[in-house]
């Protein structure tokens, strides 16, 4: 599902040149719940944003089921962010005027869905994580638990095969952590892709593999915990 | 379809961001207003101006006599020029650049009575063409001496408005018959109102006019008070003039050039002036316009900039779910153009609304009605709609440009 070939990120501020990623090989499989370890700075957040296609490697070769995502445009690259990437990010990062239900809402309007459609989908989505009651709330009338529990509602909006989180328990105490960790794993079991980057071992120690990144090199790579 | 999703989604954002949505608005319509307003308010006083200018008459010359100041085939200088109604005939068949002259007699402290009202007025014996001469026109209802009037010397009188009021009060003047020292003589017509903010002889809506003919025969004068010539609207006055000095130097045996032997006002001099004057004043109208769009744009500009950290924000979470660049430049342009018509809109009918209850207020007689100029309007929403557009929708188009993660992370 997810092939990387050496793949290298290089970023530059004024003069100086920094690589973020220092030529990664990595293969995900379909339906594999993956967490992302290691020390910061070691460049997890920027391979993530690799994966989700909100950026693109400087150089070395990215297939996304079996799609050279090097070759695509950069509308190809939205339709990919909108129907088979869902990203959940530390920050949340909800559209702070909207509501609960618009911020869902949004990947199904770009998606083109009709407005009957889109109101299921929406109350669907948010009975699911459990916001049933929160709908008219803004993200500033909701807990950090909540907020990150509507963004991943809004991930799931057009059922995408694959989801990633950049340490989504980041700004959680461990009580809501867990109940997103939770969340995680139902998507699992229903079969999603899923990668995770976690700095807490306990939430790692429930995935499948380890992907354990050190100064922008994998340090071991698929660690099974049997 | 991606404008059908993109309306709803910029509808969704429009009325969360109410005060960014606000405030650009307000910038607009203040734009709008002031300018059209200021255009209208210079326009109105202009043309009142210039109407009031031609309440005179258009492109008209009063000719006075004077003493002449040249000797001239050994004739000494100092010799008396007057004028008589046959002078006037003679310019008449002999200029070719003249359009229309007529002779004025005139008699201060006449004394005019209706019924109980008694009065001491300047009367004028004129010939037929004074009324286009000097725009002494009738009002409806009533008429200016005739050529029959003159022939046949009758004692007819035309009012002016003004003085027509003071004698008749709410009365019916027209067919009446008033004394004139004490001769009976019957009101023909009361001049239609009209602005005049220049004369020779006090305000043409306080004045009385007869036939020439019938003010000769009454009052035994040889010569004419003045002349008004005007002349053809191809020609100048300039010729004009010249060749009445050129006839009555020769009539009068005087020398051409010797602009001492009768005097002459050009009002078209005056009105030239005025024109250029007016013209400076819509320039500075116009400069001030320019200043003031300049203000509303740098506005404008303004809150567009303070919102931009939140809008590259808000278009690297847009593209991190998906959304296509098109549709987040589509969004701006939509709201850009939605916010600038409802501004401009509102703008220009508050404009409208203000003038028209403008005349409330009784100032018309001195600045004059204002008159919205359209294309002005809609010129002044154009401009601050592109600098709303240019400062809304670069900054968009460069967020829209980046990879969603540097969007995301811009600030
Ligand atoms: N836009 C950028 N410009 C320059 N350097 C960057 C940029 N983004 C990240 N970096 C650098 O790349 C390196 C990797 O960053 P990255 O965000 O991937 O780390 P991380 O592993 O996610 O760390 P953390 O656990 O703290 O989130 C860091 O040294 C960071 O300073
Ligand atoms: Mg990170």
């Amino acid at each position: 599902m997810i092939k990387m070939k050496q793949v290298v990120k290089k970023y530059t501020t004024g003069k100086v040149e920094f690589t973020a990623l220092k030529g990664i090989d990595l293969h995900i499989r379909k339906g594999e719940l993956s967490a992302v370890m290691g020390p910061s700075g070691s460049g997890k957040s920027t391979l993530m944003n690799i994966i989700g296609c909100l950026d693109v490697p400087s150089s070395g070769a990215y297939t996304l089921e079996g799609r050279d995502v090097g070759q695509l445009t950069s509308n190809d690259l939205a339709e990919i962010r909108n129907k088979k990437i869902g990203f959940v990010f530390q920050a949340f990062n909800l559209l702070p005027y909207a509501t609960a239900y618009e911020n869902v809402e949004i990947p199904l309007l770009f998606a083109g869905a009709k407005a009957k459609q889109r109101k299921e989908r929406v109350m669907e989505l948010l009975s699911r994580v459990g916001l049933a009651d929160k709908v008219a709330n803004r993200p500033t009338e909701m807990s950090g638990g909540e907020m990150q529990r509507v963004a991943i509602a809004r991930a799931l909006a057009n059922e995408p095969d694959v989801i990633l989180a950049d340490e989504p328990t980041g700004n959680l105490d461990s009580q809501s952590g867990g109940e997103i960790v939770k969340l995680f794993h139902e998507l699992w079991e229903s079969g999603k892709t899923i990668i995770i980057i976690t700095h807490d071992s306990n939430i790692a120690g429930t995935a499948e593999r380890i992907i354990k990144l050190k100064d922008g090199m994998i340090e071991s790579n698929g660690t099974r915990p049997q | 379809m991606i404008p059908l999703m993109t309306i709803k989604q910029f509808f969704n954002d429009l009325r969360r961001q109410k005060l960014r949505s606000a405030l650009t608005m307000f910038g607009i319509f203040w734009g709008t207003c002031s300018i059209v307003l200021l255009f209208a308010f210079g326009q109105g006083i202009t043309e009142s101006q210039i109407k009031a200018q031609r309440g005179l008459g258009d492109n008209i010359a009063i000719i006075w006599p004077g003493v002449t100041s040249k000797e001239f085939r050994g004739l000494p200088t100092g010799r008396r020029i007057r004028f008589t109604e046959d002078d006037a005939r003679l310019i008449r068949s002999k200029s070719t650049t003249l359009k229309g002259i007529s002779p004025e007699y005139r008699g201060w402290n006449v004394n005019l009575r209706y019924k109980k009202q008694n009065t001491l007025r300047s009367v004028s014996g004129v010939w037929p063409e004074f009324t286009d001469l000097r725009n002494v026109i009738p009002a409806v209802g009533s008429r200016f001496i005739n050529q029959r009037d003159m022939d046949e010397k009758r004692r007819v009188i035309f009012l002016g408005n003004k003085l027509a009021e003071d004698l008749f009060e709410q009365e019916e003047a027209i067919g009446e018959s008033i004394l004139f020292n004490g001769t009976p003589f019957t009101v023909i017509g009361v001049m239609k109102e009209k602005k005049q903010n220049s004369s020779y002889n006090g305000r043409d809506n306080r004045n009385a006019f007869i036939p020439s003919t019938t003010f000769k025969a009454m009052f035994s004068r040889r010569y004419v008070n003045v002349m008004i010539i005007q002349a053809h609207p191809t020609a100048s006055m300039e010729a004009t003039k010249n060749e009445v000095y050129e006839i009555m130097g020769e009539r009068y045996k005087f020398d051409p050039s010797d602009k001492e032997a009768f005097s002459i006002w050009d009002t078209t001099k005056g009105i030239a002036f005025l024109k250029t004057f007016f013209m400076a004043f819509q320039y500075f109208l116009f400069g001030i316009g320019v200043a003031t769009l300049i203000t509303g744009g740098i506005g404008v500009s303004n809150i567009m900039n303070v919102v931009l950290e939140e809008r590259t924000k808000e278009i690297g979470i847009k593209m991190a779910l998906g959304a296509k660049k098109q549709m987040i430049l589509l969004q701006f342009v939509l709201e850009t153009l939605l916010i600038t018509a409802v501004g401009g809109i509102l703008g220009f009918v508050f404009a409208h609304a203000l003038i028209q209850v403008f005349p409330y207020f009784e100032l018309e007689e001195f600045i004059g009605t204002p008159r919205i100029n359209m294309l002005g309007s809609i010129m002044v929403v154009v401009v601050l709609g592109l600098v709303g557009l240019a400062s809304g929708y670069f900054p968009a188009r460069r967020a829209a440009n980046l990879q969603p993660v540097q969007a995301l992370k811009l600030f």
